[in-house]
């Protein structure tokens, strides 16, 4: 088995932050892990502005501020970045185990930073009764959808939750000549950005209903509508506060949860509620040399903080190996 | 057109294990299901338990086919290449009168010759099943009780009995039957299909289907059960199928060991009035919780990864299989519900047999192909194996669902061997039904199925006509 320096699981923004700060700081031997047919991660996706204005001192789509980290790294020498690289199984001693294609491959990592983003939250999480028809989406999936597939899922949409992708997607759909029926959020006012709200929801005029919430999704074959009920301060339903909007299509942004399924099977300690490591510090796990940076390790409001804070992580993987080399 | 010997009604588990035991004979026989594809109906929601038997009435044909049942499904199971997985029950008695129950109830299930049963005690089950509560006092213990995809047994039971003949007519409601001299006539959306025999296994619509013919004296009740499937992660959470004793109208909430690994828990048991209501509530969620709690505290709502609701076909007490001499040649299979899924192959027996007494000739066919390629998870099979797998087809190696680690080719092959719609391939492969629930896969698995089928992204479905995911390219919208 071929061991490496480092290996990095997740070429997005924490990850290609982190192998950058690991080189600089002398790591001689890193194997880049990347799912995807090309680095980048969940930013290619995001084809809006808004990015990079803390890092980078500029404001930028997702792909440009990825764009900026790729050539970054294509210049460096000592760094593999292995793509179509898909993690099955990690074991505590730091072994992985990877499909690439054609091949299924095992790398043991004397570091090993784990920068694997997050997933929605669904509507199976936050139980929305009702039926189970096509057209309910997470709002991820929606951008996927109609960033990168050139796919309109749908014409009238309902969505729940207020976060930042549930905000930007109401703007989209809008842009692409879909309606926006309205925003459910269940506590006091919006999760998102300041700035999501005023430029996705305000400047839209989309009605934004704090204090609701979906109480059943109707239609069998297709969404049909939702039911919409006022909720008070202790989320209990207001009688008598019903009201139905007629829809197509229902985005689910109810939040973000990480991602560290591999970090749990290696047998790291996570935080039940949170799927966050237990840890003693910022990108630390209750592994030794086994660290975690990005949204798996905790939910960013941006990515420029992601890109800091992964970057430190690149640096305490680069000092524990010379830590472990000494002794 | 030339009639067929036998027009079956309705590709659930009952009428594709009929369609298939028919198959063994020289016969023409075509199956009508009104959905996309088969198993959609009632089937698709089943809790995929195979009974030992252990829960019913003395006398009942219930009683009786589910034991059988409960025996022919394993060489059906390794027929078709399906996973069968003999976990056992546990039927759970929290205080004194409830172990005294727990005898009635073996020497009942006795009675029906379910074998093996036996008593075990607070220390058999500390050991056995560590994650029960500490309130469990003895349990009746079935090893006979396994588990089995109930999609899947549909999906390989129709395979099967189309590669041995049987023609299946999907989209294919009956409108409408007319009884003639020489048996009976079908009105479908695709013209009028003829038949010498008619089998009546239409689940929630059997009623509709048993007016057509003039036969009037049952109806069909939907019974609603809500399902919530915890994460895969929780797969260790029990080790048997744990049932509380039952009551009247259903087995109790039950904490369901699945084929696929994810426990189960519900199905909860509730009668309506629409044969279409499939919504999950609030209410159904606080049940499902607290029954399955009582038997296994650590069960949390953040285990939640998926739920449902499924309708039982309730025709009365007991199931309803009968030749019916007012309609000659017709045979109801009605109020098919719980234990159904198990009894299916002996309910397909009992309907040939009901077939043949009233006329049809049964001669078996020379070359009746039993054996069917099982269906292969790339990760439930030795590394050693997946690495000369995906050696030989870099696409077996393609991880399409990172949640539960479904490759492109086994959606391909899913789609190659009879899925249509998102669903269809959910359940065969699982794709799409992880915890992220088709937030990173859907698009990939929609581009497989469209380029398999020729058809355009926008004409993919969830589950059939209606269902598109897609409303519009960008550029028309």
């Amino acid at each position: 088995m071929r061991e490496r320096e480092l290996v990095i699981v997740g070429a997005g923004p924490a990850g290609m932050a982190a192998a950058i700060a690991a080189r600089e700081e002398g790591v001689e031997d890193i194997l880049l892990l990347e799912r995807d047919q090309y680095p980048g991660g969940i930013l290619n996706q995001c084809v809006h502005t808004g990015f990079g204005i803390e890092y980078f001192h500029e404001v930028l789509t997702g792909p440009e501020y990825a764009q900026h980290f790729i050539d970054k790294l294509q210049e460096m020498t000592g760094i593999t970045i292995s793509l179509k690289s898909f993690v099955v199984r990690l074991t505590k001693d730091k072994t992985l185990t990877y499909l690439r294609p054609g091949a299924l491959e095992e790398v043991r990592a004397r570091a090993l930073i784990m920068a694997t983003g997050c997933r929605e939250k669904t509507r199976e999480m936050v139980h929305i009764p009702g039926t189970r028809p096509a057209g309910i989406f997470s709002a991820g999936l929606a951008q996927k959808l109609i960033n990168v597939e050139g796919l309109l899922p749908g014409k009238e949409a309902v969505i729940v939750g207020s976060g930042d992708i549930g905000l930007i997607m109401a703007r989209r759909f809008i842009l692409e000549g879909a309606q926006v029926k309205g925003i459910i959020e269940i506590q006091k006012q919006s999760r998102g950005l300041t700035r999501n709200v005023v430029q996705c929801v305000e400047d839209f005029e989309v009605p934004l209903y704090c204090r609701h919430k979906i109480s059943r999704i109707l239609g069998r074959d297709r969404v049909e509508g939702v039911d919409v009920m006022a909720v008070d301060e202790d989320l209990r339903e207001v009688p008598g506060s019903a009201f139905r909007l007629a829809c197509d299509t229902v985005l689910v942004s109810v939040g973000l949860i990480p991602e560290n399924e591999l970090v749990e099977m290696a047998g790291a300690v996570l935080d039940k509620r949170t799927n966050s490591p237990v840890s003693g510090g910022l990108n630390l796990t209750s592994i030794p040399g086994l660290f975690v940076c990005g949204n798996a390790f905790k939910v960013y409001d941006i990515v420029d903080s992601v890109s800091r804070d992964s970057a430190a992580c690149g640096r305490l993987a680069a000092a524990y190996l010379k830590g472990a080399r000494k002794s | 057109m030339k009639p067929y010997d036998v027009i079956i009604i309705g590709a659930g588990v009952t009428g594709a294990a009929i369609a298939r035991e028919l198959s063994r004979y020289r016969l023409s026989v075509a199956l009508l299901e009104k959905s996309e594809e088969c198993g959609f109906g009632v089937s698709k929601s089943n809790s995929g338990i195979v009974h030992p038997g252990t829960q019913n009435p003395p006398g009942s044909l219930k009683g009786r086919l589910c034991v059988q049942g409960n025996r022919l499904m394993r060489p059906l199971a390794r027929e078709l290449g399906m996973d069968f997985k003999e976990v056992g029950e546990l039927i759970v008695a929290f205080s004194e009168q409830e172990v005294l129950r727990l005898q009635e109830l073996k020497k009942q299930a006795e009675s029906l010759g379910v074998p093996r049963l036996r008593i075990v005690d607070k220390r058999w089950l500390e050991k056995n099943e560590p994650n029960l509560s500490s309130e469990a006092l003895a349990a009746l213990y079935a090893p006979t009780a396994a588990s089995i995809s109930p999609y899947r047994l549909v999906f390989d039971l129709c395979e099967n009995a189309v590669q041995n003949g049987v023609e299946i007519f999907t989209e294919c409601p009956a409108l409408g039957i007319v009884r003639t001299g020489e048996g009976f006539q079908v009105r479908t959306p695709r013209g009028v299909l003829c038949s010498r025999y008619l089998v009546n296994a239409a689940g929630l619509y059997a009623d509709e289907i048993a007016r057509m013919c003039g036969i009037t004296d049952f109806t069909i009740t939907p019974r609603k059960g809500e399902e919530f499937i915890l994460d895969k992660k929780r797969e260790l959470i029990a080790n048997h199928l744990l049932f509380p004793l039952p009551s009247k109208i259903s087995k109790g909430i039950l904490v369901i060991k699945t084929s696929d690994g994810n426990p189960m828990i519900g199905p909860t048991a509730q009668d309506v009035s629409d044969k279409e209501d499939l919504s999950t509530s609030d209410e159904g969620l606080r049940k499902a919780l607290e029954g399955a709690r009582r038997m296994i505290p650590a069960i949390s709502q953040d285990d939640i990864i998926a739920y449902f609701s499924g309708l039982r076909p309730v025709a009365g007490e007991d199931f309803i299989i009968r030749h019916e001499d007012s309609a000659a040649g017709c045979v109801t299979v009605a109020g098919i519900q719980s234990p159904g899924l198990t009894a299916a192959p002996a309910i397909a027996r009992m309907v040939v047999r009901l077939l043949k007494d009233n006329g049809l000739a049964l001669r078996q066919k020379l070359l009746f192909r039993a054996r069917q390629r099982e269906l292969k998870h790339l990760f439930s099979i030795p590394f050693s194996e997946t690495k000369r797998l995906i050696k030989k087809d870099a696409s077996c190696g393609d991880v399409v669902c990172r949640c539960e680690m479904v490759s492109a080719q086994e959606v391909r092959d899913a789609v190659r061997r009879g899925a249509k719609t998102l669903d269809g391939i959910k359940f065969r492969t699982r794709a799409q039904a992880g915890r992220c629930h088709g937030s990173f896969c859907t698009t990939r698995v929609m581009k497989i199925l469209a380029q398999e089928r020729g058809i355009p992204l926008t004409q993919v479905t969830k589950r059939g006509k209606g269902s598109q995911i897609i409303k519009g390219d960008r550029a028309d919208a």
